[in-house]
């Protein structure tokens, strides 16, 4: 009971940051049917800005309390964004009403740029980061196993929880986001009323890109070790969190992401941590096998 | 008529998609405070003439003038910005936003901020859609999607409104309103209309001038009544007994 408790705390807080990267595969699948395979990627360039900023800090002698922690976040969040602004200018404009498959490819062609990038401008060697969050809060004692809620994992929560309310906001409630799922809805109507649709999909990799950028800094945070690699894994699972989310669907990709924490967990908590990978992978082969939409996947409703 | 410039004039436009060359050559203009009318077969190219005009696609050759403005390189989104909506082919309702957001969509290209005064004319123009404002687009019925589109295209306080086909699958009481509502627009504020419609009987009574178009080039023009009593219209686009 204790145990799974455990599993449950870990679960959230991985999934969390799972969900957040989903939104962005989400997003841009919802906007220009493509899926962003170098997004992973963006989520490792997040972590890697976010350890800078941190080391930046450490070295000015500034690394201390949720101040700093704040500020490498928006710093990595600024950075990252830019990455996937560019990455969309270079990458994928050039090839929209091209052939379906193109903007795949060069997303994967992008995604081995990022990690080669990455890999020889800061070395291939791992990263390991002192952890900046000690501690936490005893929840359960049970025998000798203790149940902890560790300070990480709370801000993890917190801040993903917090950076989700306002992303809802800003897309349920302001004109901007009005436009974006207008541009979502339809391209084409959105243009023949005054939106300036580039524009609306440069936005959405600048957004996609910084919730990326949150998740690589709860993952340094939380695992303090990255390399140039963290992306691929962190990639393939956030996606298949939104496919099994419904992919389009902003609320399933946070979903589907808790969902992908949560089973991955368990599944190396009972099963087997060597095979942990190949839980979400088999997920990733069942949900489109047999549920193609996706847990909140939309029901068609418009009339033709 | 009159000797002003047209509000709209397409100068010898040649349009397509790859291959396909959907428009030839085609001029037309558009005074200010007229109902113009496209007319013509399935394929001919009225929407592809509409589009045309809002920049997607773009003109392979000719020119697209404005009030005399050349709008003919800008892009689409900058073009809605000059005095001109459309309400599509199929409508385009934003199918999971409500009545009252799609509306809002509309004002995008509104140069005053506030939409309420827009909002009350088309609210005066289409009552159902007050009483729909927090039903999602896609649940509409056909007719109030029509209204819908035009309402949206409205809500920018064009000068020029593009129309295609608003008759198009829709009960001959809800088309009767729909036109109401255009002669009634027309008249009361000036607004000026180029409108598509495979309903020739009907469009041509209500225009001032028209058009047609067959496979991509214009073959006739002249005043509605005119083009009523030609022979060839009336073999081509009035057989089947459409009633008045
Ligand atoms: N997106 C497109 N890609 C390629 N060809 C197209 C496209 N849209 C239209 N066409 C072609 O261009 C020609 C003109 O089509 P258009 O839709 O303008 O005709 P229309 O007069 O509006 O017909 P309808 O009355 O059926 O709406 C047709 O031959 C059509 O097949
Ligand atoms: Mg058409």
């Amino acid at each position: 009971m204790a145990y799974a408790l455990q599993q449950l705390i870990n679960g959230i807080s991985l999934g969390m940051i799972y969900g957040l990267i989903a939104v962005g595969y989400t997003m841009v699948y919802g906007i220009i049917g493509m899926i962003n395979f170098a997004h992973g990627d963006v989520f490792m360039i997040g972590a890697f800005v976010a350890l800078i900023a941190v080391l930046l800090l450490q070295l000015g002698g500034a690394m201390d309390g949720p101040a700093a922690i704040l500020l490498v976040l928006l710093a990595s969040m600024a950075v990252t964004a830019l990455y996937g602004w560019t990455l969309e200018r270079l990458a994928y404009r050039p090839l929209r009403g091209s052939f379906r498959l193109a903007p795949l490819i060069s997303a994967i062609g992008m995604s081995i740029v990022l990690q080669n990038y990455v890999q020889i401008s800061q070395g291939a060697r791992v990263k390991p980061l002192e952890p900046l969050v000690r501690g936490g809060v005893e929840v359960m004692r049970d025998g000798p196993f203790v149940v902890q809620f560790s300070y990480v994992q709370m801000l993890i929560i917190g801040v993903t929880l917090a950076v989700l309310a306002v992303f809802t906001l800003l897309v349920t409630r302001t004109p901007l986001g009005r436009a974006m799922r207008a541009c979502e809805q339809d391209l084409k109507m959105a243009a023949l009323l005054g939106i300036d649709t580039n524009r609306t999909i440069s936005l959405t990799f600048v957004i996609g890109a910084s919730l990326a950028a949150v998740a690589g800094t709860m993952y340094l945070l939380r695992y303090g070790v990255i390399d140039f690699y963290i992306g691929f894994l962190a990639g393939v699972k956030a996606f298949t969190a939104a496919v099994l989310g419904g992919i389009g669907s902003l609320p399933g990709a946070v979903l589907g992401g808790l969902l992908i924490g949560l089973i991955e967990t368990f599944w190396s908590a009972y099963f087997s941590v060597q095979y942990k990978d190949v839980a979400a992978f088999s997920i990733l082969a069942l949900t489109l096998i047999f549920l193609p939409t996706g847990l909140l996947g939309r029901q068609e409703v418009e009339k033709v | 008529m009159s000797t002003s410039t047209p509000l709209l004039e397409v100068d010898r436009v040649t349009a397509g998609y790859g291959a396909v060359q959907a428009l030839t050559e085609v001029s037309l203009h558009v005074m200010p405070g007229e109902i113009v009318t496209l007319i013509g077969a399935n394929g001919a190219g009225k929407s592809t003439l509409l589009m045309t005009i809002c920049g997607d696609p773009r003109p392979r050759s000719g020119r697209i003038r404005l009030a005399g403005q050349d709008i003919t390189a800008l892009p689409t989104h900058a073009i809605m910005r000059h005095g001109l909506a459309q309400a599509p082919e199929g409508r385009r309702i934003f199918p999971r936003m409500t009545v009252r957001e799609n509306l809002l969509m509309g004002a995008e290209a509104l140069t005053s901020g506030d939409p309420t005064p827009q909002l009350e004319q088309v609210f005066a123009l289409f009552p159902r859609l007050k009483e729909r404002l927090s039903q999602r687009g896609g649940t509409l019925s056909g007719g109030e999607q029509q209204m819908l589109a035009i309402g949206r295209a409205l809500m920018s306080k064009p000068r020029l409104l593009l129309l295609d086909e608003p008759s198009l699958g829709l009960a001959p009481l809800v088309v009767k309103q729909i036109f109401g509502a255009i002669r009634r627009l027309n008249a009361e504020t000036g607004l000026t209309v180029l409108l598509v419609e495979q309903n020739a009987n009907l469009a041509l009574r209500l225009a001032h001038r028209g058009y047609v178009l067959v496979t991509g080039r214009i073959a006739m023009e002249g005043s509605g009544r005119a083009l009523l009593a030609r022979p060839e219209i009336r073999d081509a686009y009035l057989g089947g007994g459409v009633a008045a």
